[in-house]
């Protein structure tokens, strides 16, 4: 199935070399898979996933490893960020 | 202890500067700053007074971190009733000036009167003087800062002005020193207009001034506060490389981006605007937005931008003195002048937010004021003939001329110029108007994070992001997550942010430091800066009583709880997209609680128990 994985800031590095100006891809994943399968499969450095969204929704740290997504989702990380 | 216990006073009907000794009673109640300021204010005005009046007074405030040794203590802040909302103004800038203030040997100095003539104060030590500004007058920011250090040959003096908006009286001025840090909103820098007063310029060479109490442990305390912020992946690595700009992508994600005068919650234009998009080669020149970050005086975290525009973009073209390195847009500002107009070119933002440094006014409510004029104009009520142009939804166009006129006062931009309550109003659709108590909202839809709909209308300054930040925890979950669209819990956390908020600025230190420390950590410095017993419980009190101190003056001037709510689109219109889709912002929920956790009356008045629990 397909996803759009979106990687900000430091982390756009991990994404395939022409998407990383967009800081978005389309990728396919293994039906099932879950956000932490896709941090891995990407090489994503977990202590850099400061914030993970599923199309949109904060996903918890300790939820990443049980969050099945589903073909069209929206997979947005950052490392750690702030402002105002 | 790191007070300098001296204030100056300059009377500018009379043409005097009076040194005095500071009220140390009120200063162990309010620590400096804003608190501290806020009291001098309220005891010294007539909450009545017109704020461009001859009776309303100017003060410059320092904390008494400012000018140390802490990182960041380099803050200083402008109060006085603002001419925006009617409510007190509180205006907090970085840069070099506030500490300079402290290197002279004054916590504080407060303009009363107006002048017969434009003058600018020149404070060099113990020796302060009024001097004729007839040949500033009419002049920029950048321009006031220059010629007043070649006047007195010394290119180290600090200089805060205003520029052709503070002049004009543009509602929304500010007063910019370091020719890219200000004193940004709630028009601070009309009443310094209104006072005829252009500048301050600051010289500080004392070492004798104020020194902490406790010197071992005010030092070991800085430099563990400061590992603090270098350990943390927020304040030691995403703010000094992407600054707060990095939010863009981030709040347009979760569904909370006002777009186009907050008709939508998301923008398509985002990442164009993004702090992402400022570091990469533009398609142009092949040259980055982005030139370097920058940090304000004693700051470890450095999360300030500096750009140089495309010197072929149309904006600039023509204009070579554009094309130097100068402050780049900062979230608040990209997103007034980008989302909520439907504008996605960055360098048409980044020329407008130097227009605003250069003549001193916020780009939040400039853009937010834009984009509501942008909907009149869609509405049909606003003509092109009035304007001289359309003013379609993301013509970069438009919001370049209008910028370049509201700095300028002509045209259309002297409508502008007086925020979007006032344009909204005379088109017969304050509905329209994206504010509270008149300031305008900045980047966060209240819709998407139900904690900053209650943070905007119960603000003190007006809807404001800077007093109580629900941002952390709805989003970035700092210090712990929150259910952005959840109501539950938010008034007792916006509570504690706000009033901690009072403490970090009356300290005078930046507000960012909090995404890494705790009040524990702040505590840890000001005690051994001014000695006695500065437990973290008595701060939080005192931040207490700032706010309500605040809102005492609030009410006094005529304003009531009526006043703390939301426009009406926030209220009925569901949000179209995003994970917030179909939300409103539920502040009929929340508003109750907050007043009873804030031991306030169900109409939003300080019990007489809660007066007197905080010495009020």
């Amino acid at each position: 199935m397909n996803i759009t994985l979106k990687l900000f800031a430091t982390l756009a590095v991990h994404l395939p070399p022409g998407a990383r100006r967009s800081h978005q891809a389309e990728v396919e994943v293994d039906a099932g898979a879950t956000v932490m399968g896709v941090i891995q499969a990407f090489r994503v450095p977990l202590g850099q996933c400061a914030l993970v969204l599923v199309n949109g929704s904060f996903v918890a740290p300790e939820a990443l490893a049980g969050k099945v997504l589903a073909e069209g989702d929206v997979l947005a990380i950052w490392p750690p960020v702030g402002g105002g | 202890m790191t007070w300098t216990r001296k204030i100056l006073r300059v009377n500018l009907t009379a043409g005097t500067c009076q040194a005095e000794p500071l009220n140390l009673e009120w200063a162990r109640q309010y620590l400096g700053q804003r608190g501290l300021a806020t009291k001098y204010l309220v005891e010294e005005t007539d909450p009545k007074v017109l704020p461009l009046a001859e009776g309303n007074k100017l003060i410059f405030a320092t904390g008494p971190l400012t000018g140390t040794s802490a990182s960041t203590g380099g803050r200083y802040a402008v109060v006085t009733k603002g001419p925006l909302t009617g409510a007190i103004a509180c205006s907090n800038s970085g840069g070099y000036f506030g500490a300079e203030m402290k290197f002279a040997g004054y916590d504080m100095i407060i303009f009363e009167g107006r002048s017969e003539k434009p003058v600018y104060l020149l404070l060099e030590n113990d020796e302060a003087r009024l001097l004729d500004a007839a040949h500033l007058w009419g002049r920029t920011c950048w321009e006031t800062e220059e010629l007043i250090k070649h006047a007195h040959q010394d290119p180290q003096l600090r200089v805060a002005s205003i520029g052709r908006a503070g002049e004009n009286g543009v509602l929304f001025a500010g007063i910019v020193n370091d020719l890219h840090r200000a004193a940004g909103r709630s028009g601070v820098g009309a009443v310094m207009g209104s006072k005829n007063l252009k500048a301050v310029a600051i010289r500080g060479t004392r070492t004798d001034a104020y020194a902490p109490a406790d010197p071992e442990g005010f030092f070991k305390a800085v430099a563990a506060a400061k590992a603090v912020l270098a350990g943390n992946g927020v304040t030691g690595q995403g703010l000094p490389a992407y600054g707060t700009q990095v939010l863009m992508n981030v709040i347009n994600e979760v569904g909370a981006l006002p777009t186009r005068n907050h008709k939508e919650i998301q923008f398509e234009g985002a990442h164009a605007i993004s702090g992402e998009a400022m570091k990469q080669p533009r398609d142009s020149d092949g040259k980055p937005n982005l030139v370097t970050n920058n940090a304000c005086f004693g700051c470890t975290i450095a999360c300030g931008r500096i750009s140089k525009m495309d010197k072929g973009h149309f904006a600039v073209k023509d204009k070579p003195q554009y094309h130097g390195a100068s402050g780049g847009v900062e979230y608040e500002a990209a997103w007034a002048l980008g989302a909520a107009c439907g504008v996605s070119d960055l360098e048409a933002l980044t020329y407008a937010n130097f227009l605003c440094n250069e003549d001193g006014f916020d780009p939040i409510t400039l853009g937010t004021t834009i984009g509501a004029a942008m909907e009149l104009y869609e509405l049909g009520l606003i003509k092109k003939e009035e304007v001289g142009f359309g003013l379609e939804w993301g013509s970069a166009e438009a919001l370049v001329k209008l910028a370049e006129m509201t700095a300028q006062g002509v045209g259309f931009g002297k409508v502008i110029g007086l925020g979007s309550r006032v344009l909204c109003t005379s088109y017969g659709r304050p509905d329209l108007s994206m504010s509270v108590k008149g300031q305008e909202f900045p980047a966060y839809d209240g819709r998407g994070l139900q904690g900053m709909a209650l943070e905007y209308a119960t603000s003190n300054r007006g809807a404001c992001h800077v007093r109580g930040y629900m941002v952390s925890p709805e989003v970035l979950g700092i210090p712990l997550k929150m259910d952005p669209g959840a109501t539950e819990g938010k008034a007792p956390m916006l509570k504690a942010f706000q009033d901690l908020t009072a403490v970090v600025d009356s300290a005078g230190i930046c507000l960012f430091t909090t995404f890494a420390w705790g009040g524990p950590d702040i505590q840890s410095m000001i005690q051994p800066a001014l000695g006695g017993d500065w437990s973290l419980e008595r701060l939080m009190l005192l931040g207490e009583r700032v706010w309500n101190l605040e809102r005492a003056y609030n009410l006094a001037a005529g304003l009531t709880g009526k006043d703390d709510t939301l426009p009406p689109r926030l209220l009925n219109e569901p949000a179209k997209t995003g994970p917030m889709k179909g939300k409103v912002a539920e502040l009929g929920k929340m508003l109750p609680e907050y007043y009873q956790v804030r031991g306030w009356t169900p109409d939003g008045v300080p019990t007489p128990e809660t007066v007197a629990r905080l010495g009020l």
